[in-house]
């Protein structure tokens, strides 16, 4: 009797549409009566991250809110490619303002259902890390100061991505963008000190703040519903991985989401109140070279000679983390 | 029209007073205008507040060139601002102080108009006795009843008991009523109406 | 009920009238008593149902008016000056939208150099931004004119900006006529919105749209502005009829039918200019004014009729087009070209500069003496020393200093420096 070789393919124990799942540990996605929210259709580029993750996002948000959802949504590249004239993917009320409006509109859209009794419609405010850490960022701490009750979703890309992949204060340092390019002698983006939105969030000590990525559907999703248990501001800052800007193969958007979680270059937490209350820890730990090396904006460090003092920089940030963290499976 | 120019310093009440002498105005069937000039909030700086009354509707919105009477809220400023720019010989001038016309430095000014017409008031001192506070413009208002006879005390007290409540407008309407005995009593003034 | 009052005071009980749901502001001289009596009314539930957002700056007041009025509640908040110019995207994103928000200017200059008293720059800066422009003479038209608006702008889905002078207007005490709530209540009925998101029928608001679109959706932001050429003058009199008194429309005339001079003017300085006219008729001057009451739309046909008897016809702006001249004074030839009629452009009152009737009596001798260049636009009491001298400075130095400072130092406001006096 012949044997075939079969190869097992283990990508994780909760994995997407996995029915052989309870139905109740299934992902929202792996449902059938998922609301498509952002339907297919969309101008998205293949590979896209931010398309995923505003799936993902709002599907569990409406799951959530059992449908009863408004979105306002920042300019940037969801805005671009879900609402192409004269089409638009979005299956629920959804308005486009300005680049750096969303949060305060986002304010005034609850202000509006909390004046009519209609409380038991939530909202929720989305943008990239442009319309949120920057052009938008004084009406993200305006609304979080109020604790207005607004859900606001970010997902960071990491630079202005649809205007041609400028650096934002959320670009990581070293990473070669249209106005940060690898020339000179500090190739790539400065080295700063960084800008973290969720450290921010905290700061204001609204009810719920947490991180996610793309990688990881099962977390994201309980956090967003989990940030719907609460009232009041809550903000969720998911990274998503762009093929185009990050100059990465379409089909690794996911892994990229993974190696960032598992090099410890993107903390993925939850706090309450201003405080971290869980931590995703890092089963798996990788040098950052490993996640660098698939994007072509850090392709510069790998030349000849290798920027290997880059390199440790970014290594430093990312023991950094595991440390202030405590991701390490033994801390 | 009669045309009120009043002079303090910011965080003397001297906006307020305009106020209410436009309300008091207002209760006798008066139309009546009051406004401020002044600049950005903060104490100490001199402001000016306008206010005309009359019969007729007033259209007019220009500051006050030609006072028919001038309040002096704070003395402080007779060498530092021109409080006197368009004083006629007609014009009532009511000034706060404790101390003499003469002592002011403006004896000689003074001397050129009508004296009749003329009055200073220990309203900060009135106002403190009364009130608790140095803030003398209910009393310049009393004052200003009785010197010019423009307006009655009675509208003067029932446009404090319109702005303010309790003991703060009890204590008001004390205040103007005082200065405005203080004022009538002065033998040799015969209150003019406009 | 008449009452003796605060102008930002009466706006906000006439705003607060008309059952505005969600309030946003942020604070600027000089609209700040308005929000704040707002805040009170909102406190004391004397106003209620109603959401009052603190917001951080006026960027964001006008975008939480738009969440706000999209979701289907009316709408409502006030600025002036540089907070106008900070919202100024907003602006023509809540115009380009269609949402009736409606929102109180309380004029004043823009900087630099930093002022806060009372011109139309800021008004005058966003005059095709899109919104409804309506000016007040009076406190008694302010409050009027807000209680027009929101039924202006909720039939038309256009946003309507009415415009008090500030300081002038906002901080004058004077007597005006406040209506009843019932009153309100029956001219003004409940928001209907045009669009509105609503999970039960969800609606995609604000998709870009391309060449092959873009045009017809603006023209029709056109095509409703001249709608309400007609509309406005339909709600000034049916206000009329529910209230009592003249207030709003388009144009509003004082002794112009049979003048040879007409004194064009926005605003509060109206009530000044017919001061003067009624003093110069007596001297026999054939003088009259017109005040424009809605500055956009433009009421074209309306100047044009008003003015057209006239021989001459003097413009007085308290805002200028830099390097131009006149904005009134452009839009008041169009409406005049053809016609045999001198226009002059004259702008006065800036910063806060007041208009006394010394200047207006002046302006009109100076005119009907010839005195006045009808094609250049003519700065009423400027003074010209103090230009020229710095002007001098410029050529002077190439180091010459501020502006500002060095005028102010001519003026005497700031003591000479310690090294040796102005420069």
């Amino acid at each position: 009797m012949s044997a075939e070789k079969l190869k097992l393919y283990q990508v994780g124990t909760f994995a997407v549409g996995n029915r052989l799942l309870d139905p109740d540990q299934r992902t929202v996605q792996a449902r059938t009566e998922r609301s498509n929210t952002l339907t297919s259709g969309h101008r998205a580029c293949r590979g896209c991250g931010e398309a995923l993750g505003a799936r993902y996002a709002l599907d569990a948000a409406m799951r959530a809110t059992e449908g009863r959802l408004i979105a306002a949504n920042a300019t940037g590249c969801l805005e671009v490619f879900s609402t192409p004239y004269p089409e638009s993917s979005w299956q629920l009320p959804w308005l486009h303002s300005l680049f750096g409006n969303a949060p305060a509109v986002a304010s005034g859209i609850a202000a509006a259902l909390k004046v009519k009794g209609r409380t038991d419609i939530r909202v929720i405010g989305q943008g990239g890390d442009g319309g949120t850490l920057d052009i938008g960022f004084a009406c993200l701490s305006g609304m979080f100061e109020r604790n207005d009750d607004v859900l606001y979703v970010c997902y960071d890309n990491e630079a202005y991505m649809n205007t041609g992949v400028q650096r934002s204060s959320a670009t990581p340092p070293a990473a070669r963008t249209a106005n940060t390019k690898p020339v000179g002698d500090d190739p790539g983006n400065v080295f700063g000190q960084g800008k973290s939105a969720p450290l921010i969030a905290m700061a204001h000590e609204i009810p719920y703040v947490a991180t996610a990525t793309v990688a990881d559907l099962h977390d994201l999703e309980h956090k967003i519903e989990r940030a719907m248990e609460f009232r009041g501001a809550r903000y969720v800052h998911i990274l998503v991985p762009c093929p185009l800007g990050w100059g990465s193969e379409s089909s690794v958007t996911i892994t990229l989401a993974r190696l960032a979680q598992e090099t410890g270059l993107f903390p993925v937490f939850e706090a309450e109140g201003g405080d971290v209350v869980a931590v995703s820890k890092i089963r798996r730990r990788v040098p950052v070279d490993e996640y660098l090396r698939p994007q072509r904006r850090f392709a510069h460090l790998f030349g000849d000679p290798p920027r290997t003092d880059v390199i440790l920089q970014l290594q430093k940030i990312a023991d950094r983390n595991i440390d202030r963290f405590g991701l390490l499976e033994d801390s | 029209m009669f045309q009120v120019r009043i002079h303090g310093r910011g965080g003397q009440g001297v906006v307020t007073a305009a106020e209410l002498l436009s309300v008091a105005a207002f209760l006798e069937g008066k139309h009546s205008q009051a406004f401020p000039m002044f600049g950005s909030e903060r104490t100490g700086a001199p402001v000016v507040a306008f206010c005309r009354f009359s019969d007729q509707p007033i259209r007019l919105r220009e500051p006050i060139v030609e006072p028919d009477a001038l309040i002096v809220q704070d003395p402080t400023l007779l060498h530092q601002v021109d409080l006197f720019a368009g004083v006629g010989h007609e014009t009532y001038i009511l000034i706060n102080t404790s101390r003499s016309l003469e002592a002011l430095g403006i004896g000689e000014f003074l001397a050129t108009l009508q004296p009749e017409r003329v009055l200073a008031v220990p309203a900060t001192e009135l106002a403190r006795e009364h009130v608790g506070r140095p803030l003398p413009n209910a009393a310049l208002l009393g004052a200003f009843a009785a010197l010019t006879g423009a307006i009655s005390i009675d509208s003067v007290t029932a446009a404090i008991r319109d702005r303010f409540s309790g003991r703060i407008a009890d204590a008001n309407v004390t205040a103007a009523e005082a200065a405005h005995e203080l004022a009538a009593a002065r033998g040799d003034q015969v209150p003019v109406h406009a | 009920m008449r009452s003796q009052l605060e102008g930002s005071l009466a706006v906000a009980k006439a705003v607060a009238l008309c059952r505005p749901e969600v309030i946003s502001a942020y604070p600027i001289s000089p609209q700040t008593h308005i929000v704040e009596a707002l805040s009170d009314l909102v406190r004391t539930g004397e106003l209620a149902p109603c959401e009052y957002l603190m917001v951080e700056s006026e960027f964001a007041a006008m975008s939480a008016a738009i969440g706000a009025s999209a979701t289907g509640a009316r709408a409502y908040t006030a600025t002036a000056s540089q907070g106008l110019l900070y919202m100024a995207e907003a602006l023509y994103n809540a115009s380009g939208l269609g949402l009736p928000i409606v929102m109180t200017v309380a004029n004043r200059a823009i900087g630099a150099p930093i002022n806060i008293w009372n011109d139309h720059s800021d008004a005058m800066s966003q005059r095709d931004s899109g919104w409804i422009q309506l000016y007040a003479e009076s406190n008694q038209e302010a409050v009027d004119l807000h209680i027009q608006a929101f039924r202006l702008a909720e039939e038309l889905s256009v946003p309507v900006m009415v415009c008090m002078d500030g300081f002038v207007l906002t901080h004058a005490i004077e007597p005006v006529e406040l209506p009843t709530q019932e009153q309100v209540d029956a001219f003004l009925p409940t928001f209907d919105p045009r669009q509105v998101l609503d999970p039960d029928d969800p609606v995609t608001i604000g998709a870009m749209v391309g060449p092959e679109a873009f045009a017809e959706v603006k023209y029709l932001m056109h095509a409703k502005q001249m709608q309400a050429l007609d509309l406005i003058p339909e709600i000034s009199g049916a206000f009329s009829q529910a209230f009592g008194r003249t207030s709003g429309g388009l144009v509003h005339a004082y002794r112009s039918a049979d003048a040879e001079t007409i004194v064009v003017a926005l605003g509060s300085v109206l009530g000044t200019i017919e001061e003067v006219v009624d003093e110069l008729r007596t001297e026999g001057v054939r003088i009259g004014a017109v005040g424009v009451t809605c500055f956009r739309p433009y009421p074209l046909d309306e100047i044009r009729a008003a003015l057209q008897g006239a021989k001459r016809v003097v413009v007085l702006e308290k805002a200028f087009a830099v390097g131009l001249g006149g904005i009134v004074g452009q839009n008041v030839r169009l409406a005049l070209s053809g016609l045999p009629v001198q226009v002059y452009d004259t702008v006065a009152g800036l910063g806060g500069r007041p208009i006394t009737r010394r200047t207006l009596r002046t302006l009109v001798t100076d005119v009907l003496e010839e005195r006045l260049e009808p094609d250049r636009l003519a700065f009423l009491d400027l003074d010209w020393k103090l230009v020229e001298r710095e002007l001098q400075r410029l050529s002077d130095n190439r180091r010459s200093g501020p502006h500002a400072e060095n005028i102010l130092r001519d003026v005497g406001t700031v003591a000479a420096s310690a090294h040796g006096g102005p420069r």
